[in-house]
């Protein structure tokens, strides 16, 4: 049988004619820059593409993407993106949002998706700020800072996103950096491919109201010697990947390894992959419950039919 | 035996029966079982329970009413209870704050009372000389079915029979005979445990005899199977299992829940038998969560469906705006009302949420909401809500309640014959790349949808007022347009959804007084008015069941030819009251209303109808006696 041509996918493949608003030097355009390039690499085409996102400047980011988009509610992505991929299996689906979509108004969606593990990632754009309201503190600004858009310095402390999603259960950690889009590309074919949910905290700087955790700040070019503050968590020898899905011991020790790092702020911010688990997803516990079914699209919706025969059940209850 | 008990004012075929009880002393299961057994013999049967929100020990009740006739409601008087503790009878005397005064003084003169010997009841404190009282030692005849049985009696293992001992007396006493109880038994409890079908059997046929033993004379109320040649075989069905069964008609594939009262028991009835059909069944961490997740499953190509009751409805509301502003199919949202406000009456009942309903969230936004009367409709108007989410691409609400979701109708099956599977337009893959005009301005108001995995379909939408390419804008004319092409949308519906659909007048329409009500109350209705009827008054019901889009002429002009109007409402304000005087500008002045929590009975609508009949009195609130 011939094998028709297809046409290898690029980068520029994912890019919509839409140019983005967002703010020149913003984090968000590496993000997705970052997106575009790990589609490109897994060659999935867009049609099989859904990206989802929450509501603030990163929930824009379907837009300039030329997948499959819905751009949602404040904090409920993650739900929206659950939903779509139950129903839909068959399709790649990617969640986005920001610090305070996650963190903050979703963060009962954040914690809930983790134990579930459905098999999504999940991207948080995390710049420390709220920046479509114009540069509140977001559940990620430390505790006593002040950003120029502050009133007054924070005094709620800031939560550790990598370690509540380590308890969460999450089965594939990672941070990244927004300024390198290719390590971010890299993070993210490795997310994609994970069969569970991947989540990726990206740091980003928001040039406008965040003016403590800016560019420099991160590249380290504002201390002498100017060395950057972002590294990566392998070169410090740490192994994210359980070796032995089935030993506990050794799951809990990879946790804790991890753990230990994301605390870790301020002078030296590691970035990388911090665990990785291989276990069954939601989605492969879900479709067990049909062993004997003929039709095995993962998507649900083709497998159900309007109109199917209820009356044996009725009969149950005679 | 009480000497001026008389048995002439029953008719034959017919009892009203309720088992009371502490929570978790298994009266679900004697009435369950008791009812389908019933069933059995060709019997009509309607059953409902009223319990506390409270896992063990406070009161609850469960009646079963029964008839050879066809019935939807339950009445006030019961002909036989069975007591299974003093509260039952007297109330809870014993409480700082007494609550209620049990149920002694609902029985019907003639009636009968079957209670635990060793209760220790003294005729005397009842006060009731004109009923049969029977005293069952329950402990005695369950160690004697036990003992014929060859078995060792052990309190612990064995108690749970007593469940067992309360239908087979109730049983002695109509004059039915047992077997369909272990029938019923054996298919419950299945092969493997059929040394317990026969223990069961042994108690029963113990029971059954000492009963009849008890019997100077025949007990009032009996019972006649219909004739075993073409018995009818009913199902014992509820409402709740009415809606998951419409949603499994209808194809649905996901369906999302968090635990509350009294919508559970639906999505629990789907997990229970998701393995047979294509569906997930999903319990989320909250009811943002679910309304989100059945968007995005909509969206992803599923009818989809959740199910809550008052406090997780207020929950979605932005849930349903996001669907209707992204014009995704459905989701189907049933929301089972419950008493509120706040956490209210977690488990009692109420019609408090159609206002609600109606504006669910804010900005104006095209939605449909129906209100489902009885069991058939409930499967009807569920499966129908499938068909328009496609067709419209919006929400729709399902408005039920909790005596919908609760109650048990016997019935020969749900009808399927009628209804028919419609889906609305999809794309032509013709554009491609983000080119997809996916909110195009149409006629209708509805546009071509794709779904995600469709090649060329692709396209971004948004909670953002967008364009017709789903791009965000601000831009005035293209607000006007897509404003315009949403709301347009609740006139097709108006004009293409049958007006036999949305709503009916039921009865003589020359009828001297019409009843006027929505939901839940139409079996209360349908018996009260039969029943008038048969005293030689005239009355017609209109029920509304589609109270979004507003059948707003039909309705005008039924309300228009009637000659006297009762509105009649499980709550305090009204609300279909309202909406009728906004949407016709006919204002019902005379009300029968109730917010205690308790459904209408029929009795309870019969007595409301009179005293309006009688001469209108306004504003009439009934509370349960």
């Amino acid at each position: 049988m011939p094998v028709a041509q297809v046409e290898k996918l690029t980068a520029r493949s994912f890019a919509s004619d839409i140019q983005p608003d967002w703010c020149p030097g913003c984090g968000d355009f590496g993000i997705i820059n970052a997106v575009r390039q790990a589609l490109a690499e897994l060659q999935i085409p867009p049609h099989m593409v859904a990206i989802v996102s929450g509501i603030g400047c990163s929930g824009k980011a379907p837009h300039y993407i030329t997948t499959y988009g819905f751009h949602t509610l404040h904090g409920r992505a993650l739900p929206v993106a659950t939903g779509l991929k139950l129903a839909n299996g068959e399709v790649t689906v990617l969640a986005m949002g920001g610090d305070g979509d996650g963190y903050g108004i979703g963060a009962g969606y954040f914690v809930n998706t983790g134990r579930r593990n459905l098999d999504i990632t999940y991207i948080v754009f995390n710049n420390g700020v709220y920046g479509l309201t114009k540069g509140q503190a977001s559940p990620t600004q430390i505790k006593g800072q002040q950003t120029k858009s502050m009133a007054e310095p924070a005094i709620q402390d800031a939560i550790n996103p990598i370690g509540l999603a380590l308890s969460a259960g999450y089965t594939f950690v990672a941070r990244a950096y927004a300024m390198d889009p290719r390590g971010l590309a890299k993070i993210l074919v490795e997310a994609i491919s994970h069969r569970g949910t991947a989540y990726i905290d990206v740091l980003q700087p928001c040039p406008v109201y965040n003016d403590i955790n800016t560019m420099e700040w991160f590249s380290g070019r504002d201390r002498d010697p100017r060395v950057p503050r972002v590294y990566d968590v392998a070169s410090e020898g740490h192994e994210p990947k359980v070796q032995d899905p089935g030993d506990a011991e050794e799951i809990v020790a990879k946790k804790q390894k991890a753990l230990q790092f994301s605390f870790a702020w301020g002078d030296r911010i590691p970035i990388g992959t911090f665990f990785q688990l291989e276990q069954p997803a939601y989605d492969d516990i879900m479709f067990s419950r049909w062993p004997e079914e003929t039709d095995t699209t993962t998507s649900m919706y083709k497998r159900a039919t309007p109109g199917q025969d209820i009356s044996a059940v009725v009969d149950r209850l005679r | 035996m009480n000497g001026n008990v008389s048995r002439a004012s029953f008719t034959q075929n017919r009892l009203s029966w309720m088992i009371g009880g502490p929570q978790g002393s298994g009266i679900n299961v004697s009435a369950e079982v008791f009812a389908k057994a019933c069933l059995r013999f060709g019997l009509n049967v309607f059953a409902n329970i009223e319990y506390h929100s409270n896992i063990m020990g406070r009161h609850s009740f469960f009646r079963v009413r029964i008839s050879e006739n066809e019935i939807h409601s339950h009445v006030e008087p019961v002909d036989l209870l069975l007591a299974l503790d003093r509260e039952t009878i007297f109330g809870d005397v014993d409480a700082p704050f007494q609550t209620h005064n049990g149920h002694i003084h609902r029985i019907s003169p003639g009636g009968g009372l079957i209670v635990d010997s060793e209760l220790d009841i003294d005729p005397e404190e009842l006060g009731r000389d004109d009923i049969h009282i029977y005293s069952l030692p329950y402990e005695q005849v369950l160690r004697e079915g036990v003992a014929r049985a060859g078995v060792q009696f052990q309190a612990r293992r064995h108690d749970i029979m007593r469940n067992m001992v309360s239908v087979a007396a109730s049983f002695a006493l109509v004059g039915l005979d047992t077997e369909p109880i272990i029938a019923i038994l054996r298919e419950r409890l299945g092969e493997r445990r059929a040394s317990l079908v026969d223990l069961n059997a042994s108690v029963i046929e113990v029971t059954h005899g000492y009963m009849h033993s008890l019997l100077e004379e025949p007990f009032g109320p009996t019972l006649t199977p219909a004739p075993a040649d073409g018995r009818p075989h009913r199902a014992l069905v509820r409402g709740a299992e009415a809606v998951a069964l419409g949603k499994l008609h209808a194809g649905c594939s996901f369906q999302t829940y968090y635990p509350i009262a009294p919508a559970t028991e639906e999505s629990v009835f789907l997990e229970r038998i998701q393995s047979e059909f294509p569906i997930v069944v999903l319990q989320a961490e909250d009811e943002i969560a679910c309304i989100n997740q059945a968007v995005g499953a909509a969206f992803g190509g599923a009818r989809a469906a959740t199910s809550t009751a008052g406090p997780g409805f207020a929950l979605m509301l932005e849930g349903l705006g996001l669907a209707a502003i992204t014009e995704t199919p459905g989701p189907v949202v049933c929301l089972y009302q419950r008493g509120g406000p706040s956490t209210g009456l977690p488990t009692r009942g109420g019609q408090t949420d159609l206002s609600l309903a109606l504006q669910p969230g804010h900005g104006e936004f095209p939605h449909i909401v129906v209100a489902p009367g009885d069991l058939q409709e409930c499967f009807d108007l569920t499966f129908e809500a499938f068909n328009w989410g496609d067709e419209y691409q919006l929400p729709v609400v399902v408005l039920l309640d909790r005596h919908l979701a609760n109650s048990n109708w016997s019935v020969d099956g749900l009808e399927v014959d009628h209804l028919q599977v419609r889906s609305g337009p999809r794309y032509e893959p013709l554009n491609g790349n983000g080119k997809f005009e996916r909110h195009e301005v149409t006629e209708s108001g509805v546009s071509p949808r794709s779904v995600p995995g469709e090649p060329g379909g692709e396209f971004v939408t948004t909670s953002d007022e967008h364009t017709t390419y789903g791009k965000i804008s601000e831009s005035i004319e293209n607000r006007m347009e897509q404003m315009e092409k949403r709301m347009r949308k609740l006139d097709t519906i108006a004009a293409e959804v049958p007006e036999r659909l949305r709503y009916e007048l039921h009865g003589d329409p020359e009828a001297e007084f019409t009843v006027v009500a929505w939901g839940s109350t139409k079996g209360s209705i349908r018996d009260a008015l039969a029943s008038l009827g048969r005293r030689g008054i005239s009355a017609n019901y209109l029920q509304i069941r589609m109270l979004r889009p507003f059948p707003a002429e039909g309705v005008t002009r039924v309300l228009s030819e009637a000659k006297n109007l009762i509105l009649v409402e499980d709550n305090f304000t009204g609300q279909l009251g309202r909406l009728i005087s906004a949407e016709t500008g006919i204002s019902i002045e005379n009300r029968v209303l109730k917010y205690d929590g308790r459904p209408f009975s029929q009795t309870e609508v019969e007595h409301g109808v009179e005293r309006h009949i009688a001469g209108g009195v306004g504003r009439l609130v009934l509370s349960h006696p």
